[in-house]
């Protein structure tokens, strides 16, 4: 957590109320995104109990299994849960398409992507985990053989695995879990522990009249209103679940275990609903955030994404692997480290919130430009259009002259520090624009390019556009590492798994 | 003390851990000699396993610590006889207090080492396991080996006879196939040598409480919570995941506005600050700051400064 964060924190304490970081939204939020809240058996590795699940908040789908022991009762669910998540993300594939190129130059390329992408929302971040075990329970299932299943259960396995991956890169949000959404957003004055509580911390945020969000979330810990949002279930619960599926294990005839079933299915929605509205209050409170600049931009990229993997299951389809190569690996830490490096900048760029936390630590500062050399020329054989403004700052400024710097309100514009000064308990910068005129190359700065004097501005030298770092290509991995990777093949192995 | 703690075990966990343990521990310990030969190494020889839930019918924990310990003395100083403990009873002090741990199995010497093993019913998944619940047993493993050590000590046998490493067996993927991985211990057991010198001795926080004192829970809540709250607590977030009384501290540590209460991150930013309400007050220049929070105040008045100044119209 940043400073500032902390700071919200201690407020948030003090006024009993949730505190916001951000002034906009900062994530991609659907207006009909599939909400998923699953609940799993306490004890076994990835044994699906239950789930409320759909698009629509007033028409929830119930799946359950009745007893979770039976393997083939469990295959059933995914199979249910297919029937209704591949249909919406088939609805996304083939929505219109927009087209778009890739590279420059001699490789430039023209390819298309998908206007719709499906966004999956999850309670917390233990149901992301749950959506990676699902997708691997599955992904790997034989469709012949004598544990043959339907073929939309590995179907389904590829694409929970692949929400899971994308889950895990900054700013995606293909999957997303509820509270991380909600505490990247708004600072209450409980722990991050108890911030995972989903009831607890929309309490702090929306509280009911007459209650402040800290009162209010007290209350929302008790497990008879609120249960755990998943996918672990309460364990006094668990009780009365045991004894019902011991009931309909025990049951005379089929008549009896239908009875015995639909009480199961009862009590199992009890312990959903409430955590399946408490999702819809949350996508309403941050639809009601305006959004950030960039959102649309990785939103884009998310699509971009989605088409490309739908593309791939049409032609090749082989499921991903049990665990990365080496050099698969490798890519996708420098791919992660690339994404929250760019995700932090973009913020900072579209939030003024976000970025006083770089002022904070001197890597941004903000200002009134007190002077203004519009007519200024670097000297040469050719002389250089550089004008420069002089900006005045409250705070002390850490960056040094020859620093690269950049203006969130001007973002394509190149900036450069010529010298620091101190004054007073602040700073004077004087800054040099080495580009970003709309190609003019002499005075006068075309309406709007060159601050006025008066104004104020913020700048930067944390960079949304900065380069990446380039790895080889996998197919030239260098055979000191290994040579290029193979493809996964699914092995017997794989789909043999033993169940109980 | 009228917080319900939400806490035990669910009873399909419990029937898993039970089913687990009975299948690893099923034909005369098949699966656990197995797991043994492939992790240790050991000879495809037969090897013994001895019941120490209970001796001759009596479960007595003290009957069955001194059971485990003459058939320890005559495992690491007789020959190699190759028989496996199952739950033995070992003992340790703590805080001056005899506490009773029991490992799920002791291996018989394997290269002149003897081995911890636990069964958990958390599932290996492509050979990976939850990080929390392997951290946790290790720290229960690193319990029974110091234990099985400062026996060997008291009995004046070579304790570098145990092995500084546990044999953990948990569920392989989505299947009941038992999957055993040896894990080092040696970073637990420091710190747990560490933290056994650190632990007051119970006798001494007793003496901190006045002789009226009761922890009897069939008291009055009044007296209960005199006696509760002359002690000293330290609560964490952390300690609403395990300890029963987390609920108590918490109410506590709120009352008195404690930064830990709000977890690490939130305290680091308050060094030196043993309460929001005063760090609230020097950002409200209600205080002034000592000479040694005064940076960390500078800090965080500036970050308050910062938010008031860039939040626009947030409400
Ligand atoms: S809640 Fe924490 S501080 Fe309180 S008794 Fe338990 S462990 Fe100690």
């Amino acid at each position: 957590m940043s400073t500032l964060g902390a700071v919200a924190t201690l407020r948030a304490t003090e006024t009993g109320h949730a505190e916001r970081l951000t002034t906009v939204r900062h994530a991609h939020v659907d207006e009909r995104p599939f909400v998923l809240v699953p609940l799993t058996l306490a004890g076994e590795a990835c044994a699906p109990l239950a789930a409320l699940c759909g698009t629509d908040p007033g028409r929830p789908t119930l799946l359950t299994v009745r007893q979770p022991r039976n393997r083939a009762e469990r295959f059933r669910f995914v199979e249910r849960l297919a029937a209704l998540l591949l249909p919406h993300i088939e609805e996304c594939r083939t929505s219109e398409t927009e087209p778009y190129t890739v590279g420059r130059g001699a490789d430039k390329e023209e390819r298309r992507r998908s206007l719709r992408a499906p966004q999956l929302l999850v309670p917390g971040g233990e149901s992301i985990a749950y959506v990676r075990l699902l997708g691997r329970l599955t992904r790997l299932r034989a469709l012949e053989g004598p544990h043959a299943v339907d073929p939309s259960v590995p179907a389904l396995g590829k694409w929970l695995t692949w929400f899971a991956d994308r889950a895990e890169f900054p700013g995606s949000c293909l999957l997303q879990a509820m509270t991380r959404l909600l505490s990247a957003h708004w600072a209450t004055g409980q722990s991050a522990a108890e911030d995972s509580h989903l009831a607890a911390l929309l309490s702090w945020i929306d509280p009911p009249d007459r209650l402040t969000g800290a009162e209010a979330a007290r209350e929302a810990e008790d497990p008879q209103r609120f249960p755990p949002a998943g996918p672990a279930t309460d364990v006094v619960f668990d009780q009365t679940l045991y004894d019902l599926m011991s009931r309909y294990d025990e049951a005379g005839d089929d008549h009896g275990r239908e009875a015995v079933g639909r009480q199961i299915d009862r009590e199992l929605y009890g312990q959903m609903l409430p955590t399946w509205d408490l999702m819809w209050r949350g996508v309403d409170l941050l639809l009601r955030l305006p959004e950030g600049g960039h959102v649309a931009e990785r939103w884009t990229y998310d699509r971009r994404l989605f088409t490309e993997f739908a593309a791939y299951l049409d032609d090749d389809g082989r499921p991903q692997a049990r665990r990365d190569h080496a050099v698969g690996a490798a890519r996708r830490l420098a791919r992660l480290e690339e994404a929250m490096a760019r995700y932090d900048a973009e913020r900072a760029f579209d939030d003024p919130l976000v970025m006083a936390e770089y002022e904070l630590t001197g890597e941004a500062f903000t200002g009134v430009v007190v002077a203004r050399d519009e007519d200024r020329f670097l000297p040469g054989a050719r002389p250089l259009w550089r004008p420069t403004i002089t900006v005045r700052s409250d705070l002390p400024v850490r960056l040094t002259a020859g620093k690269e710097i950049k203006c969130p309100a001007r973002a394509g514009q190149k900036a450069e520090i010529v010298e620091v000064a101190p004054e007073g308990d602040g700073s004077t910068v004087v800054v040099q624009l080495n580009g970003g005129f709309n190609r003019a190359r002499k005075p006068p700065a075309p309406p709007g390019m060159l601050a006025e004097v008066g104004e104020t501005v913020t700048y930067t030298s944390v960079d949304p556009k900065s380069m990446p770092f380039a790895l080889p290509a996998e197919e030239d991995t260098p055979w000191t590492h290994g040579g290029p990777p193979r493809p996964y093949e699914p092995t017997d192995e794989d789909a043999e798994e033993i169940w109980e | 003390m009228g917080y319900e703690p939400r806490f035990g075990q669910s009873p399909f966990a419990i029937a898993r851990e039970q089913a687990f343990e009975a299948l690893v521990k099923w034909g005369g310990y098949a699966e656990l000699i197995r797991l043994l030969r492939d992790q240790l190494a050991v000879p495809v020889d037969e090897a013994g396993v001895t019941d120490l839930t209970e001796v001759g019918g009596d479960t007595n924990p003290a009957r069955r610590a001194a059971e485990t310990r003459s058939l320890l003395a005559r495992l690491a100083s007789g020959n190699d006889e190759r028989l496996i403990l199952d739950r033995p009873l070992l003992t340790l002090e703590v805080a001056g207090q005899t506490a009773y741990l029991e490992p799920q199995a002791v291996t018989h010497r394997v290269g002149g080492k003897f081995y911890v093993a636990e069964i958990r019913s958390f599932p290996a998944i492509d050979g990976q396991t939850n990080p929390t619940a392997v951290a946790q047993t290790a720290k229960q493993a690193a319990v029974s080996v110091l234990a099985l050590r400062r026996t060997f000590e008291q009995l004046e046998l070579d304790p570098a006879q145990i092995a500084h490493e546990f044999l953990l067996i948990c569920p392989k993927d989505f299947s009941n196939r038992p999957y055993g991985r040896l894990i080092d211990l040696r970073q637990e057991l420091d710190a747990l040598r560490f933290q056994l010198t650190r632990l007051r001795r119970a006798d001494d926080l007793a003496l901190a409480l006045p002789p009226s004192a009761t922890l009897d829970t069939d008291r009055e809540e009044g007296e209960l919570d005199f006696s509760v709250g002359a002690l000293d607590a330290f609560y964490t977030p952390g300690c609403l995941s395990f300890c029963e009384m987390a609920r108590y501290c918490r109410d506590e540590a709120t009352a008195c506005a404690s930064p830990a209460r709000l977890g690490s991150t939130v305290r680091n930013t308050l060094p030196g600050v043993d309460s929001t309400r005063t760090a609230l007050a020097y950002l409200g220049d209600i205080h002034a700051p000592g000479l040694t929070e005064a940076a960390a105040v500078d800090r965080l008045r500036a970050a308050d400064r910062l938010r008031q100044l860039r939040r626009g119209d947030v409400a």
